[in-house]
């Protein structure tokens, strides 16, 4: 039992490397680094949202919020603390674990509630920080540029080692007791409860861990393109393509919002680029698609069928 | 030989709804005794509030000589209350082995417990590796009860478990509830089927509009006039 347990471990962990590993090689061999960076940042996005939706049932719409409390974060660090950027990273993932701690009472909601609430967080977060008259904070909505500590190599392996952090963080969830705890409190709350299982602390560590992961992102985006603006940090798109490649590839697992992301975002970059004109009704065709007749993700073909995905 | 679960004058009100309205009775270590009224007497409120999902808004619940109202149900699970539910609420996405793993887990049975042989023992050991959306409803049952049995409780809690098994399967869990409690464990039995209830109780405690007004053994309940008057049309005016 417990070998087969290990085996599945090990293959999720295989998977999770050779991600990560191809990722790292494609800088070399494809000049397009902002789209790479891209794919990396949804790649972890969607892990963190796997996270709290996958593993305990809650999707805030408002994910974006921490992302966008974590680049703020970062630049602020950076202008007002004047601290190295590696430094600033630390002030990004505490940015954004500072919010999740804040939002904590949201998790007594639930549902369609749940998600509504989040993303008014989000919002409110992001009316503060375009405040014009924070601008000697914030720099209002006037937008940040962070030129002094522009470095696109070290930001975008730095990058790859969140995501490789973060699918090492689903491997094990999807393989310990823990994890498996987080989904009986998906299943059935007060089952879990009865089984002797804390509810609260265990969504509480799913929510702050998704926060920080998210807020990690956020700074390594500040970081990477080093000029941005209220509106970049703050695009709900950002809560959306996360949810949408989650939700195409199939939640809880870890190969379903890296299929979601590889699919979608391939997809999305190859009409953008070929034929723009029909970019939106193609995109949008995709996911009605996949609403009618793949609700549960593409993993779902596999998973209906009794076959274990990774 | 002290009670293990003494009830005082447990209130719970849901806004102007008076669930329970004062009700009291007690629980030794290896009795089996039945919660027994009309729907909506207050039967699984009192198991909901024992086992700590809801709060009391008045009166005591003492568990080994301490209160425990208001306590976490998890906090009660790994002190030796568990339950079952009206209808099963199994981990649906999970094995039926991991079911049950996990609540010996994070339940705090004895070192070593046996997961395998618990399995066997309720017949769910050919199962162990389905998902629990597998099982009918009486295995889903079963499993709930397994599930709690992992944690070893010195109280179970048992909220309708006989409603919709087959006579051959009732009969199996009359005689694994009466095995419970030949090992030492309490039982509270909520129950609508009275061929069950004398099969597994020492002795009943019957309930009307959130109170109890008989405690003695069924065959004196069943000549009672107030209890036959309850059951039979009425109301109760007590």
């Amino acid at each position: 039992m417990h070998s087969s347990r290990t085996r599945r471990a090990i293959l999720d962990a295989a998977i999770a490397t050779s991600v990560v590993a191809v990722m790292g090689i494609a800088r070399g061999v494809y000049s397009n680094e902002l789209m790479l960076f891209n794919f990396i940042m949804f790649l972890t996005l969607s892990q963190g949202l796997n996270i709290i939706y996958g593993f305990t049932g809650y999707l805030p719409f408002g994910y974006v919020g921490f992302f966008g409390a974590g680049a703020y974060g970062f630049a602020l660090a950076v202008m007002h603390l004047h601290l190295p950027a590696f430094a600033a990273m630390v002030c990004a993932g505490l940015a954004a674990l500072v919010l999740s701690v804040i939002l904590l009472p949201l998790l007594r909601l639930s549902g369609a509630y749940f998600a509504i609430a989040s993303m008014a967080a989000a919002q409110a977060l992001y009316e503060v920080i375009a405040n014009p008259d924070l601008e000697n904070v914030t720099k209002g909505p006037y937008g940040v540029s962070l030129s002094g500590v522009f470095a696109p190599a070290a930001s975008y392996y730095l990058a790859l080692a969140i995501l490789a952090v973060t699918l090492m963080l689903v491997v094990w969830l999807r393989n310990s007791r823990f994890g498996m705890s987080l989904q009986a409190i998906r299943d059935d709350s007060v089952s879990a409860s009865m089984a002797g299982i804390s509810v609260v602390r265990g969504r509480t560590v799913a929510w702050t861990l998704s926060a920080v992961i998210a807020g990690l992102v956020g700074g390594v985006f500040a970081w990477h393109i080093s000029v941005f603006y209220p509106d970049t940090a703050f695009d709900l798109s950002v809560s959306i393509f996360a949810t949408v490649f989650l939700l195409f590839g199939g939640a809880t697992t870890l190969v379903g919002p890296l299929l979601g992301v590889f699919i979608l975002y391939g997809v999305y970059n190859v009409i953008g680029i070929a034929v723009p004109q029909y970019f939106q009704f193609t995109y949008g065709a995709l996911i009605v698609l996949l609403v009618l007749f793949l609700p549960n993700g593409l993993v779902s073909l596999l998973t209906s069928r009794g076959i274990r995905v990774p | 030989m002290g009670a293990l679960l003494q009830v005082q004058d447990l209130v719970k009100r849901f806004g102007g709804f008076t669930a329970l309205a004062g009700v009291s009775f007690h629980l030794q270590p290896g009795e089996v005794l039945g919660l027994v009224g009309p729907n909506g007497s207050g039967k699984t409120t009192c198991i909901n509030v024992i086992s700590g999902l809801y709060a009391p808004d008045g009166g005591t619940v003492q568990y080994g000589g301490r209160s425990i109202g208001g306590e976490k149900p998890h906090s009660l699970a790994k002190a030796g209350i568990n339950r079952t539910f009206q209808s099963p609420r199994p981990f649906l996405s999970l094995t039926v082995r991991e079911n049950v793993e996990l609540a010996a887990h994070y339940g705090d049975p004895r070192p070593g417990f046996d997961v395998d042989a618990l399995l066997a023992e309720l017949e769910l050991d050919q199962y162990a590796n389905r998902p629990a959306a597998d099982l009918n409803s009486a295995q889903q049952k079963t499993l709930d009860l397994a599930r709690a049995m992992a944690t070893e409780p010195r109280l179970l809690l048992v909220d309708e478990l006989a409603a919709g098994l087959n006579p051959s399967e009732l009969n199996r869990m009359a005689d694994r509830l009466r095995a419970l409690a030949d090992g030492g464990m309490a039982l509270l039995v909520v129950e609508h089927l009275m061929g069950f209830i004398d099969k597994v109780t020492d002795r009943v405690v019957i309930m009307a509009a959130g109170k109890e007004f008989f405690g003695g053994t069924l065959a004196d309940a069943t000549k009672d006039p107030e209890v036959i008057r309850v059951f039979l049309g009425g109301g109760h005016h007590g």
